[in-house]
């Protein structure tokens, strides 16, 4: 194919540039943006209309002129050059090593959007994944080839949550290979040096990529950042059979940078201004989570995404929670209290949770002490939002005994610390002893086998 | 057809427009660039043509050549439907993933109807017998559930001048007709426009019971065959799970499942189950009557906006056979988003949020499409349809423009409650928002077949329902002790209401699927405590003693009772009276 390198741009608006007069020019194509100084930044093609083509600029447009600009189209769309040498390395939101290492010699090259996933050849997730923390093995299970979101705020410890996950996170069966593909989007760079350094001083590392969008990075490189990363997961989970974990945080900056976009094309938006297409947009990121039947890799999604004004049914964390399989809500009142992790248990969800638990995956009661202690935990607080208005004398006793277990539960079961790494069978543990705080007979979601052999025997 | 082509002028992301292609009609399919990728024609302007295409368009760019079809988008409806997986546009996904791997690739094709699969034809019609429009040729035994019915096409009528059993494919000529235009011979497969209703002889009013075996939905709020109804919640309420248990239970002969922008892992969650699960009627698999369409939410957005449409075309032509279909589409919001999407990209004058002023008007034209018919065709065939849409509103709010829309030509409304849903209550189906116009309908039909205190032991615990909410304000303020007696009294009513009856484990093997005929006896159970319980405290017997009775542990795990044990029911009603007859007073 020819060259085509145009000089004719004629507006810039935002991170757009209109280029004119341009022949042959395909939608989605990869452009380089060359500056009269010698630089270079990457574009995509967003929209062409007869001879005008609508140009993304990534890098943003600060100093781009239309005089002194060269667009040259490549005749190909994003494409990620891929190769099992990325682990243990550092990439930039373009996929360049920033890390001081070599370049990756590509083994493969993919189209960083990918190709929807065929329903039919999916394979149901229900491999219990064990991370560690109480409040997601027993109340929100996680399992391989599920997308469970964080749903934070500001100044909440959702990195340091994100970063226990996974270090933590195993499969009960062993000798199994494992990977971690890390996104962040416009987080600050103290965040990301966390993370960094968590994974080097676990020695998580070497099984991971990183791919670094800092908060003072272009805004409209986030558009491609997590498609970089899970282009990435996907070559390693269905090319190289890994099981692959990716956190993306934040996606609430992605939301905007896209945002950004869509304002700058004077589109009609949608709520709060994101665009009409915020679902399908998003839903192209969480779906590439997954397994696929006969491939032995899969890939499990943890985004974080901060809620603005904590408030769960702005259009984000709302569409967020559409498509994904439910999500761990995390509280301000718990974290005050100084709990971590402050998961607040009773909005959260994981959807997939039943096929994943019980004799087997987990254990047999797994499914059983889940729906008591989360009953016994929402009475509990119940009583106690009764006992602020009425004061404590109007409860009776066994509301009492409620209050105290939703206190004890919030304590011991929900507080755990940063490195403490519970099996299921401790947070099993610790869940029967706060329920033997309760009389048998109000165990009415617990099997009597159950209550036979677990109930915490009393002197 | 003219070998007409023209040329791609502008990409924008699913919408492509093209100049050149002369004739072109509205909704004509297309064929985009060197690729051929499917496209629709939704606007003409001028000698422009704007295209929805349903794959993903990148690479595509002006001068591209583009293909006209001279056809509307049209499904294939013939044997092999059932058992089958399509996406928004009716490919199968199964022979897509045989044929060109795990991830939808673009430009792919299959047929829909697989052409190897052998049939066996059995003639109904014979030799010289004249037939018109939706007359039965013959039959095929498509599942161990189906027998799929050989109609004859669209504007073939005449005289049947050859039929004879024959196997072959759906290809085969299994009858010649002759027309007033000549014979014509008529395979088993034909061609339909998917925004095109297919045509029925009359509409009736739907009067039929659907049972789908969830207590709150048969007992309180019930859905008749043939009828509409809407299931809006925001997420983590339940809706997907309400729709899966409606597609395993209902007892429609026909279900044709759409996910329309939904997950991935619920479309195989659903291909996982139904070939295991067991049909309650007839003990067959439920795959042998059900039709998936799976259009995930990551899937082309322009397919998605026509899943629905595929997905009503191949129920209304089950309809036709004479057969109860139902149709359930989760989630409606995911296709009105689509058409938002079209719409703003043809940059058209915005309505409510964003979406596109037609959107009520395409809302009440889709469900207008169910209904308990009498089918075209000479025997007075009757079929039913009804749909069960999915709402996801942003934020949980109802007010928003496709909730409403929807609400006002739906005639069940089934409100999905968060607050519910964190309580663990399932389904979390709120009591007193949700409502059903069949009530009347229903009710008569199952106090003559079910019992004759049906309505009004209905009547009798919604009312309880609603006292008790109008009492909790008043315990909230000051406390439960505070209620006279027998307040409480109702009030433990109604938490046996809710905790024992409406509660329903959808993950428990027995709870599941409930009959009416149980469900009744469930819910009797609970008002003969209440009825007995009143006149006790009257004669002085302690409240509190009423409120702890031994017997209500046994009325907790009633559910559990096996439909072939119903006589159960009787003896814990005794259980109940001797004990509280017993009591000291």
């Amino acid at each position: 194919m020819v060259t085509r390198e145009y000089r004719t741009a004629k507006e810039i608006i935002g991170p757009l540039v209109l280029v004119d007069g341009v022949e042959g020019v395909t939608f989605g194509e990869l452009t380089d943006i060359k500056l009269d100084d010698g630089s270079v930044r990457r574009g995509r093609v967003l929209e062409v209309n007869r001879d005008k083509a609508v140009v993304q600029v990534f890098e943003g447009t600060s100093g781009l002129s239309p005089e002194n600009i060269a667009v040259k189209f490549l005749g190909k769309g994003i494409e990620l050059g891929v190769s099992s040498d990325m682990l243990g390395r550092v990439f930039d939101g373009f996929g360049r090593p920033i890390d001081d290492g070599p370049e990756i010699i590509p083994e493969k090259w993919l189209n960083i959007n990918g190709n929807p996933m065929n329903p039919y050849a999916r394979d149901y997730p229900n491999e219990f994944i064990q991370t560690g923390i109480s409040t997601i093995d027993l109340l929100n299970t996680l399992v391989r080839g599920q997308k469970l979101p964080f749903f934070s705020a500001s100044g909440l410890p959702h990195s340091r949550m994100a970063a226990q996950v996974a270090r933590q996170a195993k499969v009960l069966k062993t000798g199994e290979k494992f990977a971690v593909v890390f996104a962040a989007m416009g987080i600050t760079f103290e965040e990301s040096s966390f993370f960094i350094e968590d994974f080097r001083r676990t020695g998580a590392l070497e099984r991971a990529v990183l791919f670094m969008n800092l908060a003072d990075d272009p805004a409209i490189e986030r558009i491609s950042v997590p498609r970089l990363a899970l282009t990435t997961a996907e070559f390693l989970a269905y090319e190289k059979g890994m099981h692959v974990l990716v956190i993306l945080t934040d996606l609430t900056n992605y939301c905007e940078a896209l945002r950004e976009i869509s304002a700058a094309r004077k589109e009609v938006p949608g709520r709060r201004g994101y665009p009409g297409y915020l679902y399908t947009d998003l839903s192209t990121i969480y779906e590439r989570a997954g397994r696929i039947k006969g491939k032995g890799g899969s890939i499990t999604q943890l985004p974080v995404l901060t809620m603005p004004e904590d408030d769960k049914t702005h259009p984000i964390p709302d569409l967020t929670g559409y498509i994904t399989e439910g999500q761990i809500i995390m509280s301000r009142p718990l974290h005050a209290q100084g709990i971590y992790p402050p998961v607040d248990v009773l909005p959260s969800l994981s959807r997939l949770k039943d096929k994943g638990i019980g004799e087997g995956k987990t254990r047999a009661d797994h499914a059983n002490v889940m729906n008591q202690l989360y009953s016994a935990y929402a009475r509990g607080k119940n009583a106690k939002e009764l006992a602020v208005v009425l004061g404590e004398s109007a409860l009776s006793e066994i509301d009492l005994l409620y209050v105290k277990f939703a206190d004890a539960f919030e304590d011991r079961f929900i507080r755990q610390g940063e490195d403490e790494n519970r099996t299921i069978e401790e947070s099993l543990a610790i869940g029967w002893d706060l329920l033997g705080m309760l009389p048998k007979s109000e165990l009415k979601r617990v099997r009597d086998e159950f209550i036979e052999k677990y109930y915490p025997k009393k002197d | 057809m003219s070998n007409a082509q023209g040329e791609v002028v502008k990409v924008s992301g699913p919408l492509v427009v093209a100049k050149g292609l002369a004739n072109a009609c509205m909704y004509e399919m297309v064929r985009v660039g060197e690729a051929r990728l499917f496209g629709e024609i939704i606007e003409i302007r001028g000698g422009d043509c704007s295209i929805q295409v349903y794959e993903e368009t990148e690479g595509i760019g002006p001068g591209q050549p583009v293909f006209r079809t001279g056809e509307a988008l049209s499904v294939e409806l013939g044997p092999g439907l059932i058992r089958s997986i399509y996406d928004g546009v009716q490919r199968p996904l199964d022979k897509l993933n045989a044929e060109f791997g795990d991830f939808i690739v673009r430009g792919a094709e299959s047929p829909a109807l697989d052409r190897k699969t052998q049939w066996d034809f059995v003639p109904v019609a014979k030799v010289g017998d004249a037939v018109a429009e939706g007359d039965v040729l013959g039959t095929v035994q498509e599942s161990k559930l189906v027998v799929h019915k050989i109609m004859v096409p669209k504007g073939a009528k005449g005289k049947v001048s050859k039929i004879a059993p024959v196997t072959g494919n759906v290809d085969t000529v299994v009858a010649v007709i002759d027309t007033a235009n000549g014979s014509r011979e008529v395979t088993m497969v034909q061609r339909w426009p998917v925004r095109q209703p297919r045509p029925v002889a009359r509409k009736l009013p739907p009067k039929e019971t659907m049972t789908t075996g969830q207590r709150v939905l048969d007992m309180l709020f019930p859905l008749t065959m043939g009828g509409t109804a809407c299931v809006p919640g925001p997420f983590g309420s339940g809706k997907t799970v309400v729709q899966h248990q409606l597609a395993k239970w209902a007892n429609a002969r026909i279900v044709v499942y759409v996910g329309c922008g939904e997950r991935g892992n619920e479309m195989t969650d659903v291909l996982m189950e139904f070939p295991e699960l067991k049909d309650p009627e007839s003990g067959e698999p439920l795959m042998e009557r059900t039709v998936l369409i799976a259009n995930t939410s990551n899937m082309p957005v322009a397919a998605r906006e026509a899943s629905v449409f595929t997905g009503i075309t191949i129920a209304e032509y089950f309809r036709d056979m004479g057969y109860s279909v139902a149709l359930m589409a989760d989630s409606t919001s995911r296709w009105a988003e689509a058409m938002r999407e079209m719409s703003g990209r043809l940059e058209e004058m915005p309505g409510e949020e964003g979406y596109p002023a037609y959107l009520a008007s395409r809302i009440a034209s889709f469900y207008e499409r169910a209904g308990s018919v009498v089918c075209t065709g000479s025997e007075e065939r009757k079929g039913t349809l009804s749909i069960i849409g999915a709402v996801s509103p942003p934020g949980g709010d109802f007010s928003e423009p496709v909730v409403q829309a929807t609400l006002r030509v739906v005639k069940v409304f089934w409100g999905l409650d968060d607050k519910l849903a964190f309580a663990r209550h399932f389904p979390a189906i709120n009591w007193l928002t949700s409502y059903s116009l069949y009530q009347e309908v229903v009710d008569s039909h199952c106090n003559e077949h079910v019992d004759a205190k049906w309505q009004e032991n209905r009547r009798r615990a919604m009312g309880i329902l609603q006292r008790e909410a109008e009492l909790d304000e008043l315990v909230r303020l000051v406390g439960m002790d505070a209620l006279p007696q027998t307040d409480r009294l109702l009030m433990q009513a109604a938490k046996m209401i809710r905790e024992d009856f409406l509660h329903q484990n959808a993950f428990d093997d027995r709870d599941t699927y409930t009959s009416l005929k149980k469900q009744f006896k469930m819910l009797d159970v609970i008002l003969h405590y209440y009825d007995k319980t009143q006149p006790a405290l009257g004669e002085g017997v302690p409240l509190n003693k009423l409120l702890t009775l031994n017997v209500l542990e046994e009325v907790a795990r009633a559910k559990l009772i096996a439909e072939s044990d119903l006589d159960q029911f009787d003896a814990l009603k005794d259980n109940i009276s001797k004990e509280i007859d017993a009591l000291p007073r």
